[in-house]
């Protein structure tokens, strides 16, 4: 057999961390991993963030993100040391034999150039065809990956297409000079799942069809699945499993892969819905100031004591805007709001000090909702100042009972942020949100940015306070898994309106409105044969009308 | 109407208001200077009589409204007025000076505009090497040196010690374009060496900015070379504050060289309105101020617009 067209052998990757009020200090990022790719095959690199997976995959290339050094170990590509290279004959390497598909096509995109440009950049440059030459691939490859009006698409700039199709316009980038390796980091991640079905099939198609081979770097288990022929689970920078997929989904070997393939095993039953709902938004129509259109339109939902309302849809559906009607941010042009008994003020200003503190927001991105120079202590202190007037013991003894109720203990009282893990954070801001003793809690994406593992811990956590301090939480997500794992009742928002909505047993069984059905069949499911599943089946039904 | 033209003919209409206002300023600033014009025309001696014949004369007696829109609307047709003090034209004085002014400001932008942006490249290129230092440390203390001292250090050196070019930058229009390059080379190298500073380390901050962007990444991993990364991927994103702080500086070229124009003896609007100040010659001053101001506002509009024409999200909207 010909040799492979990548081996890493023992590889070492360090890097130096700075931490605070420390000397700086090398540590190591990935230690010990060993593997083979042949030509025209796919390796799936899975785990958490920090396991190493896209340091792993830029290695192929050569390549340290910011101060990322290869250290040991060597990186052999078509059959020579890619490790001894020097700066010409390496980026010969780069953007010809291998090439990169970045997580987030929007930022990878050079927002000052067309992208038919883009694409072609690294062809020309390494004399891998000529200019008309190029130009043609790259429409051949616009139009296998599906995207509308191949034969000009190029000629647009970044922000005149949508985040899918720029991000198949990444997929075209990589492959347009034919390379023998692509390194797709996190290619779906950033979309909408109805989004994401759609790029994932069109990546699927253009390996098939170019024979390239492939690393496919991802978090998620079930996305990987359904494209590479074998999968590397990582944790911590070293190697836990590695082998066929069928063997990692069905046949896991070792604990850390069976959690994963397991993850979501929250059992949630519904609870009934009460009389006196705790929120109730009625016939809420909302727009931006100087745009034109509305945002929401004629929104109601209620949010019952002690109960999750999930509000659940893709980008720009509306979700986050309704949160910011409910909060007060942005006054709504019609409706009403109701708390409790009390109908709320629509614009913040006319808010009393208690309506205030009754709806708490925990947000998406933990790391900028606090601020970096505040110890974890002052953070939580601040509303128990602010709304009871809490100082001294008292206060000290509040903040210590509330790091209890999140699971981490007095001993992270005087931490900065900066000294935290992602999840940690997280539970930082849900400790901040509780500490007001809120009865409403809107919880925006707050797990989307986690890691699976470290999302469902949230979930739990989320999960028992609300058995615990009854409090409801307004639960805007993408995730149709998170739904499933915490909601009592779901609407479904497409377009700033709500399409479904009602107790989740009712929302999540069918007979399905049009739109509900492509949300819940695009949820990857963890086996093998899904997405061509899928796809057939939307092909039959297209078909069929 | 395509959106670009509402924003840059919004930046226009702007220009031209805050010029108005200058004029309104420059107007009421010279008038509540202490002094009378007549006084100081006729001198200690002068009858009361003489006095109030020059001042109807000059239309000193009427209401400042009515001057002021009199001067505006004079100034609007390219009439200036006549200096008070030698009765000449100021429009056609003015001219002579503003063309000598501008001459000097234009061959000192050709040198240090684009030698300023490729340092600044070159400076990104090689950041934290001693490339970078040795550009860093030259601009800053060409910008910390006073003009005038690089001025006479100049004169010294290379007019007196090695006669290489005339210490005094006189020029007339019966020169060659080669005779005034050379009369002008002094003064024009002290510009290059004040302006540099600024502008070549604010194209270095500013691709630097641009330079953390997930597209760099892209590009290096495209395989393209260091230079062309940094060239084709990361100027053309930082263009707009490379422009604004080019323009701040063009801006200075014109209005800010008194102090060089006086060392080298340079008959430009510098130059003129020290002297007419002095001489308290006050329609002078007022149209020289005006003149000032329209350059300054009019390069800043035009760093506005070019920031506007950069954006590819306003030039090609969705």
């Amino acid at each position: 057999m010909a040799d492979p067209l990548l081996t890493i052998r023992n590889l070492k990757i360090e890097a130096t961390a700075y931490p605070p009020g420390e000397p700086p200090q090398d540590i190591t990022i990935v230690e010990g991993v060993s593997f083979a790719l042949d030509k025209g095959r796919v390796m799936g690199l899975i785990g958490e963030s920090g396991a190493g997976k896209s340091t792993i995959g830029l290695s192929a290339m050569a390549y340290g993100r910011g101060g990322v050094r290869i250290t040991g170990g060597t990186v052999t590509v078509n059959g020579r040391d890619i490790l001894k290279l020097g700066t010409r004959e390496m980026r010969k390497l780069r953007g010809a034999e291998v090439t990169y598909v970045a997580q987030s096509a929007a930022a990878a995109f050079n927002p000052a150039k067309r992208i038919m440009e883009q694409v072609i950049e690294a062809t020309l440059e390494h004399d891998r065809a000529s200019k008309s030459e190029a130009e043609a691939r790259a429409r051949r490859l616009f139009a296998t990956l599906g995207l509308p009006d191949p034969d000009n698409f190029g000629n647009r700039y970044p922000h005149q297409v949508s985040g899918g199709q720029l991000q198949r316009a990444m997929t075209a980038l990589a492959l347009c000079p034919h390379p023998d390796l692509v390194i797709f980091d996190e290619p779906t991640t950033a979309l909408d799942v109805t989004t994401q079905i759609d790029v994932l099939a069109a990546i699927k198609d253009a390996i098939r069809e170019t024979g390239v081979a492939a690393l496919y770097i991802t978090h998620d288990l079930a996305v990987v699945a359904q494209v590479s022929d074998e999968i590397m689970v990582l944790k911590g920078g070293q190697m836990v499993e590695h082998g066929s997929t069928d063997h990692i989904i069905n046949t896991p070997r070792e604990e850390y892969t069976r959690a994963l393939v397991s993850v979501r095993s929250i059992e949630h039953t519904e609870k009934a819905p009460s009389d006196d709902p705790v929120l109730r938004v009625e016939h809420i129509t909302a727009r931006y100031r100087g745009t034109n259109f509305d945002v929401l339109h004629d929104v109601n939902v209620e949010v019952h004591t002690g109960q999750t309302l999930a509000v659940v849809g893709e980008s720009g559906s509306g979700k986050s805007t309704l949160a910011r009607v409910i909060t007060g941010l942005l006054p709504p042009s019609e409706g009403q709001i109701t708390f409790a008994d009390r109908s709320l003020s629509t614009a913040l200003a006319g808010r009393s000090p208690e309506d205030l503190r009754e709806v708490q927001m925990i947000y998406q991105m933990a790391d900028v909702a606090m601020n970096p120079r505040q110890t974890v202590g002052t953070i939580i202190g601040r509303p128990l100042e602010f709304y009871f007037g809490l100082k001294g013991k008292a206060k000290r003894d509040r903040i210590a009972e509330l790091l209890d109720a999140i699971e981490m203990g007095n001993g992270f009282i005087d931490r900065y942020p900066a000294e935290l893990s992602g999840g940690q954070k997280q539970r930082v801001c849900i400790a901040r949100a509780l500490a007001a003793k809120p009865r409403l809690i809107i919880c925006d994406e707050v797990t989307s940015a986690l890691d699976p593992l470290v999302a469902d811990g949230i979930l739990k956590l989320l999960l028992a306070l609300q058995k615990r301090e009854d409090v409801a939480y307004l639960f805007i997500t993408h995730d149709l898994a998170t739904v499933r794992a915490i909601a009592d009742s779901i609407a479904v928002m497409y377009q700033g309106k709500v399409v479904r909505y009602g107790p989740k047993s009712e929302v999540l069984a069918p007979p399905f409105d049009d739109y509900t059905d492509l949300l819940l069949s695009s949820v990857p499911e963890m086996r093998l044969g899904w997405l061509e599943e899928v796809i057939a089946h939307r092909k039959m039904e297209s078909a069929g009308h | 109407m395509h959106p670009i033209l509402i924003l840059v003919s919004q930046r226009i209409a702007l220009g031209l208001l805050l010029l108005f206002a200058a004029s309104v300023l420059i107007f009421a600033g010279t008038m509540i200077l202490p002094g009378d014009v007549a006084q100081s025309i006729l001198g200690q001696s002068a009858t009361p009589e003489a006095l109030a014949n020059l001042r109807a004369e000059l239309g000193l007696n009427e209401p400042p409204v009515t001057r002021y829109f009199n001067w505006l609307f004079g100034a609007m047709q390219g009439d200036l007025g006549v200096a008070l003090t030698n009765g000449q034209d100021i429009a056609d004085a003015l001219g002579r000076r503003l063309g000598n002014t501008l001459f000097l400001a234009f061959w000192a932008a050709v040198i240090a505009v684009p030698l300023a942006i490729f340092l600044g490249l070159l400076a990104v290129r090689y950041r934290n090497r001693w490339p970078d230092k040795l550009i860093s440390g030259v601009t800053l203390a060409s910008i910390s040196i006073p003009e005038f001292l690089i001025g006479y250090l100049l004169v010294y050196f290379v007019a007196v010690k090695l006669g290489w070019f005339s210490s005094v930058a006189m020029i007339n229009d019966s020169m060659s374009l080669g005779d005034k390059l050379s009369a002008i080379a002094l003064p024009v190298a002290v510009l290059v060496l004040v302006v540099l500073a600024h502008m070549m380390r604010m194209t270095r901050a500013a691709i630097l900015n641009v330079m953390q962007s997930a597209y760099i990444e892209t590009a290096e991993l495209k395989g393209l070379s260091g230079f062309n990364v940094i060239f084709r991927h990361a100027f053309p994103n930082a263009i707009s504050p490379i422009v604004n702080v080019v323009m701040l500086n063009l801006a200075y070229l014109v209005v800010g060289v008194v102090v060089v124009e006086v060392v080298f003896v340079y008959p430009g609007m510098g130059q003129f309105l020290v002297d007419h100040v002095s001489k308290r010659d006050v329609p002078v001053v007022q149209a020289c101020g005006l003149v000032f101001a329209a350059v300054y506002i009019g390069l800043n509009m035009v760093a506005d617009i070019v920031a506007i024409l950069s954006n590819p999200r306003l030039r090609h909207p969705k």
